[in-house]
């Protein structure tokens, strides 16, 4: 985290909304999840050759995110139409929300967009029914952070809430 | 900023559920999270076998599937073929038969491997076809999620991530400093 340049919103702190755009004529607000939890993906680009994908990893998880009464989204400055031909081609079954333009105004809210390449970071955030952040994660650019740490982090919060 | 992520730990020891290679009183026990129908398995099998083959009875090798079904549309019924040929005490061959044939995984292709491992092929097929196996490949799948697999194929060295490349020389140095 030393050599971080951004500083990533930590736990306790009301997630930022935004309204982002999952197809070319389609928005997609933070509000419309609230009453569910949400786990939103940054991540570099579409295409990112991160070895085996990051967001097909999470493709294979969504029943136990769903059963742990979660939804997911991914977040990238790639245009709509760009993340409609990488969520075809990976099969994906979850949004992917263009933050186009501005160009990474959302991660920069959140605290994850790097400036010195123009893209976000690669960063996990774990929001509750309330839209406070419960849990976030900043992972070298390079490495795929796995899954392990985002279902920690939903079966930590308060069993009580997944039926809200 | 998280050890969990960092270095993480295997969650499902291993144990008789799995497929082993080696004997037990080995000092180090490898683990592969695997696919067969991706590349980099399948470029990580001569490796292993090298490993094995250098290191004799001091290494245990054992495998488990981490199939991504999504981008690999044959991975889950290869995961399971193997599994109905463990059934069969043949888990191994065909195992290996399934990463050296990688591009060819249909399941006319499955029945041609199990006839020539010498399965019985109407219980092989049957296994297939209810995917009698479905759950354990499931299991095997989750361990990994909750192991911090992030990826194939990824071995664990005496229960802890190994971070590094797979070639023979990588994987020989990291049982090493596990020792």
């Amino acid at each position: 985290m030393a050599d971080n340049p951004t500083s990533a919103l930590e736990a306790g702190v009301a997630a930022p909304d935004f309204e982002l755009k999952a197809t070319p004529d389609q928005s997609v607000r933070l509000a419309d999840f609230r009453g569910r939890r949400l786990i939103i993906a940054f991540y570099p680009a579409d295409w990112s050759p991160v070895c085996t994908d990051q967001m097909a990893l999470y493709n294979e998880i969504l029943p136990e995110f769903k059963e742990l009464g979660a939804e997911l989204v991914g977040i990238s400055i790639d245009h709509a139409w760009c993340h409609i031909a990488f969520a075809q081609s990976r099969n994906l079954h979850f949004p992917l929300l263009a933050d186009f333009h501005p160009k990474g105004e959302v991660a920069q809210r959140y605290g994850v967009y790097d400036d010195n390449i123009g893209m976000s970071e690669r960063a996990l955030f774990v929001i509750d029914e309330e839209g406070v952040i419960r849990w976030s994660y900043v992972s070298p650019i390079g490495v795929n952070p796995g899954a392990d740490g985002i279902l920690a982090a939903l079966e930590s919060m308060q069993p009580a809430e997944v039926m809200a | 900023m998280s050890a969990l992520l960092d270095r993480p730990r295997l969650t499902v020891p291993v144990s008789e559920r799995d497929h082993i290679l080696g004997p037990e009183t080995a000092l180090v026990t490898l683990l592969e999270y695997g696919d067969y129908e991706c590349p980099f398995c399948r470029a990580a099998q001569p490796s292993v076998k090298q490993v094995l083959q250098a290191l004799g009875d001091e290494l245990r090798f054992a495998y488990r599937h981490f199939p991504l079904t999504q981008i690999h549309p044959h991975a889950a019924l290869a995961a399971e073929a193997a599994e109905a040929a463990g059934a069969q005490g043949r888990f191994w061959d065909l195992h290996d038969m399934l990463f050296t044939n990688q591009a060819r995984l249909s399941i006319e292709d499955l029945l041609v491997y199990a006839q020539l491992v010498g399965l019985d092929l109407d219980r092989f097929a049957l296994d297939l076809e209810q995917h009698t196996y479905r759950p354990k490949v499931r299991e095997d799948f989750m361990s990994g999620i909750r192991s911090g697999v992030n990826g194939t194929p990824t071995f664990f060295v005496n229960g802890i991530r190994h971070n590094g490349g797979f070639t023979p020389e990588e994987l020989i140095e990291a049982i090493r400093d596990a020792v």
